[in-house]
């Protein structure tokens, strides 16, 4: 048997010849030792100041998810990670690190609200953006699964109804597709129009996945239908609100233009909102 | 005062602080990266656990930036990092310890092997050390992580934990002593065993 050496690291002495505490103190002065190497990153990602990703199941495929201490930062369809990387930094100027699974409770969250369960909330980290563009993602958000608004519904949401352009680009900038979703505006004519995630087939498989059939709405659209009424009730909805839903085809109204509606009697919706909370809705 | 000599970590401090104090978000990383073995070593020397330490260090260096976001730049610019840091892993491991009760090692090791060059040996002996570090009370436990592990002056400790020098200097006598007394049964035990 040995005994504790009073000088492990000079590798001489042991304990009954070298119980002085000096020895003593040169043993405690290796005790010092380097962080494990992911700490300092995982601390810069707890800040905010760096980021994590890993992959997600979604109608998609697997997409990348980012996030750090203040929220999610990005969900991504890029080929590679190389590629996911470096957008990723020239957009926000922090390192991204690919990691092998989401924590646990965001993972779950996004599973849900990807299920449709919008009751876990997901803290979304959208500096950089402005305010305009802010305003325009968390609007998206209120949309339901299985519903879709035109542009224009957004503008005039957030009182700006003539920038229909301009939401649709903020709408092209959303960092964070999918859980801000942005593929549930479509064009103020009824048509699917653009997506950021790989174009307007990926729009169609995530509504079509949603339950908002785009061949149905493309279909109205075509029509030249905008609003569904209710000759019960007197009131009307853009085709996919829950409401308008629920209306039997013997008591459903069809109207190409709110004017038509309002001519016909018919008040908007409260839910969907048809011509927006400020009622502005310009030319449909 | 002028100061003849200023340590070289306290003068690096200083103009990291000068650049916190201008621009936190571009300059914590470089805060991180100078300060995160020495708070993992420290929390790891004071909680025993390697897995503790990480999330204390981490804890540590996230409130910290908390707190570097809610000053002022003149105060930020003050800042003395080394003993400020200090105290903030030191609280973390004192709460950590509060809620977990830190085991207190037995000394049931066997420090082994005698060439030291071997560097399982060494690593061994380390491990012994370690765990005899964890027999001690633990404010004499942290006095020694502070002075000897960490390499902090008693001026910075005693700013760092907010007690005279006097007190502290005392709290590492008196670990040392425990430690070599520790150490002197410890050899007295191996005797009796191999006797």
């Amino acid at each position: 048997m040995t005994r504790l050496h009073a000088s492990p690291a000079a590798g001489v002495g042991s304990a009954t010849d070298r119980t002085g505490l000096a020895a003593i103190e040169a043993a405690l002065a290796t005790l010092a030792e380097p962080a494990p190497p992911r700490l300092g990153h995982a601390t810069l990602v707890a800040v905010g100041l760096a980021d994590d990703y890993a992959e997600i199941a979604t109608p998609l495929g697997a997409l990348r998810v980012a996030w750090n201490g203040r929220g999610v930062s990005a969900v991504d369809g890029s080929v590679d990670d190389r590629t996911f990387e470096r957008a990723f930094f020239a957009r926000t100027g922090r390192h991204a690190e690919r990691v092998g699974a989401l924590p646990p409770r965001l993972g779950r969250a996004i599973e849900r609200r990807l299920a449709g369960d919008r009751r876990n909330r997901i803290p979304l980290d959208l500096r950089g953006s402005t305010e305009f563009e802010q305003a325009v993602w968390l609007k998206a958000l209120e949309i339901p699964r299985g519903e879709v608004r035109p542009y224009g519904w957004i503008a005039a949401e957030i009182g700006r109804p003539r920038a229909v352009r301009a939401v649709g680009t903020a709408l092209g900038h959303n960092p964070i597709p999918l859980i801000v979703p942005c593929h549930r505006v479509v064009r103020t004519d009824g048509h699917i129009g653009q997506y950021s995630l790989g174009g307007p087939d990926n729009k169609r498989t995530i509504l079509a996945a949603e339950g908002a059939d785009p061949d149905v709405l493309e279909g109205l659209a075509r029509a030249g239908i905008r609003y569904i009424g209710s000759d019960t009730t007197h009131i009307f909805c853009l085709p996919t609100c829950h409401d308008a839903r629920r209306v039997t085809p013997a008591h459903e109204v069809r109207f190409p233009s709110s004017r038509a509606a309002f001519e016909a009697g018919y008040r908007p919706c409260k839910h969907c909102r048809p011509i927006g909370a400020a009622g502005a809705l310009g030319a449909a | 005062m002028f100061h003849w000599v200023m340590d070289a970590n306290a003068e690096l401090d200083a103009a990291l602080s000068a650049r916190l104090a201008v621009d936190l978000d571009a300059s914590f990383e470089a805060l991180v990266q100078a300060h995160v073995d020495r708070l993992f070593s420290i929390a790891l020397r004071i909680l025993g656990d390697r897995g503790d330490a990480e999330e204390a260090a981490q804890d540590a260096l996230v409130r910290a930036y908390g707190a570097l976001e809610g000053y002022e730049p003149a105060r930020v610019r003050e800042l003395r990092l080394r003993p400020w840091l200090t105290t903030i892993v030191v609280n973390v491991c004192r709460n950590r310890m509060r809620v977990k009760r830190v085991r207190t090692t037995e000394l049931g090791f066997d420090p082994g092997a005698e060439p030291l060059v071997d560097p399982v040996a060494r690593r061994d002996a380390r491990e012994a050390w370690a765990a005899l570090l964890m027999t001690l009370p633990a404010s004499q436990r942290i006095a020694i992580v502070l002075r000897h592990v960490d390499g902090l002056s008693y001026q910075e400790m005693s700013a760092a934990l907010d007690k005279p020098e006097g007190t502290l200097k005392a709290q590492v006598h008196r670990g040392l002593a425990a430690l070599r007394h520790a150490l002197a049964d410890e050899g007295h035990d191996h005797r009796e065993m191999t006797a």
